[in-house]
């Protein structure tokens, strides 16, 4: 199936794409499975969402879909019907975070 | 040797700066990676269009780019840095066992005789090497094992391993430099080490013999004679004549010796250059003067260097931003807190603005073309 996801900013120029792109995933439809795919088919966006080595999420980033915030599930959770069906996308979002006033 | 380009890293992106020999007028590139914090940029001594920048971010992490035409594109490599074994903890800011974590990549150093090996010196401390031009990163981990990491401390921007030098005439040795656990030097290419922080006493360091705990913020050496080594402490302008084994203090008449930044000309093993800072709490030129200190005598000795430079200022230069080229007479380059980078083309007698208005200068680096 194929699984739309929207990127923010930062991560749109460093994979060199559009703000959404699309994945297909093979078997259940999981945040995992999405991430996975996504990262395989943009390298470099391993350890841009979620850590390389422990492949926890980022603290800094988000992920919501159909107006949930998934961000805290376990990533083998299975993702919303409208997203399994392509017919929502799938948000990674930058979070409104940090502390230095530059 | 026909011009310069001035690698400069900053708060939101890389820019590249070039000038023909003559180094009074500027062009410059970029931003490159916009928006992203870019802690260092450094070119290959073999091979000077092969460039490699350290581009991370609080959201996304770390990234590591590789240009090899000069900066004109840019590929992404390796961003993986994983420490080897279990890291166990160092000391946090309130004296408590914290665990070692990678948070970014401080500084890159392409190797001076190997063309695919660089180093790469991260946060928390630790020294990583790639043989394959930045694709993959394996750490050095006798570094991190030494007995007296458990008891290093981070410095207020982290515990940094901010600076890497090789020696031009041993290759196999290694010094690095880390806030605020001190200098250490590798005979072995990087296997073991050693703390070389002999002579260095620092105030809120209740032992005065202290091994470690120093927080140093840069070291430099000449490649002609690669046993003096100079050193700008948190307080004190520090110098060895061998090799890093002991230490003695050349602050001499500078008006304060805190500061972050120093180089060494690049045709006289004598002549240094630091920026003193007002004080650790006070980050700004004293009384709101930038200068640049010059000695001609290794130490010491120190005058003001000031032509060019503004008043009424009050920036910032850190310890990464500050550089020479090779050309004939030696040129001087400086970045600021404010955006600034200025640039001498003859010795630090007179300066100029080659770039005023960008981000927050974290680094600057100067090829010689």
């Amino acid at each position: 199936m194929l699984i739309r996801i929207e990127l923010p900013f930062h991560l749109r120029t460093l994979a060199k794409t559009g703000s959404e792109v699309q994945v297909e995933v093979a078997g259940p439809a999981t945040l995992a499975a999405a991430l996975d795919a996504l990262e395989a088919r943009y390298p470099v966006l391993r350890g841009a969402i979620r850590d390389a080595i422990t492949q926890k999420r980022r603290a800094f980033v988000r992920f919501y879909a159909c107006e949930q915030d998934l961000s805290n599930d376990p990533q083998d959770t299975p993702l919303p019907a409208a997203i399994a069906e392509g017919r929502e996308a799938l948000l990674i979002i930058g979070a409104i975070a940090g502390g230095l006033k530059w | 040797m026909s011009g310069v380009r001035l690698l400069v890293g900053t708060h939101k992106g890389a820019f590249i700066l070039t000038s023909d020999g003559k180094r009074k007028s500027w062009d410059i590139s970029g931003p490159f990676f916009a928006g992203w914090e870019l802690y260092h940029l450094k070119g290959s001594r073999l091979n000077p269009n092969r460039i490699y920048a350290s581009q991370t971010s609080g959201w996304f992490g770390q990234q590591l780019q590789r240009s090899d035409d000069g900066g004109k594109t840019w590929e992404p490599v390796g961003n993986v840095f994983a420490y080897e074994g279990k890291p166990g903890p160092h000391k946090w800011y309130d004296n408590t066992p914290h665990p070692w974590e990678f948070k970014r990549v401080w500084h890159l150093e392409p190797s001076l005789t190997e063309p695919e090996t660089v180093y790469a010196g991260v946060e928390d401390a630790g020294l990583f090497r790639s043989t394959d031009g930045g694709k993959s990163w394996q750490e050095l981990p006798g570094l991190r094992n030494h007995a007296s990491a458990p008891e290093w401390h981070p410095g207020a921007g982290g515990l940094c391993l901010h600076t890497i030098l090789q020696d031009p005439s041993n290759p196999k040795r290694l010094y690095v430099a880390i806030s605020a656990a001190g200098a250490f030097r590798s005979s072995d290419g990087g296997e073991s080490w050693e703390p070389i922080n002999r002579g260095l006493k620092s105030q809120y360091i209740p032992d005065p013999d202290a091994e470690t705990g120093h927080c140093v913020h840069r070291i430099a050496l000449h490649p002609g004679r690669p046993q003096t080594l100079y050193m700008q402490k948190h307080w004190d302008v520090m110098r060895s004549d061998d090799a890093g084994s002991n230490w003695r203090e050349v602050s001499g008449n500078l008006p304060t010796d805190f500061g972050f930044a120093l180089a060494v000309h690049s045709h006289q093993p004598e002549t240094v250059y630091v920026v003193p800072i007002k004080s650790d709490s006070e980050h700004f030129p004293l009384e709101g003067r930038l200068q640049v200190f010059r000695s001609r005598t290794g130490g010491n000795e120190w005058e003001p260097l000031t032509q060019g430079l503004p008043r009424d200022c009050y920036v910032n230069v850190l310890r990464g931003a500050m550089s020479v080229d090779k050309l004939e007479p030696c040129g001087i380059y400086f970045g600021t807190t404010g955006g600034q980078v200025y640039a001498s083309a003859d010795e630090g007698e007179s300066w100029q603005a080659a770039a005023r208005d960008l981000p927050a200068v974290f680094s600057v680096e100067a090829q010689t073309l």
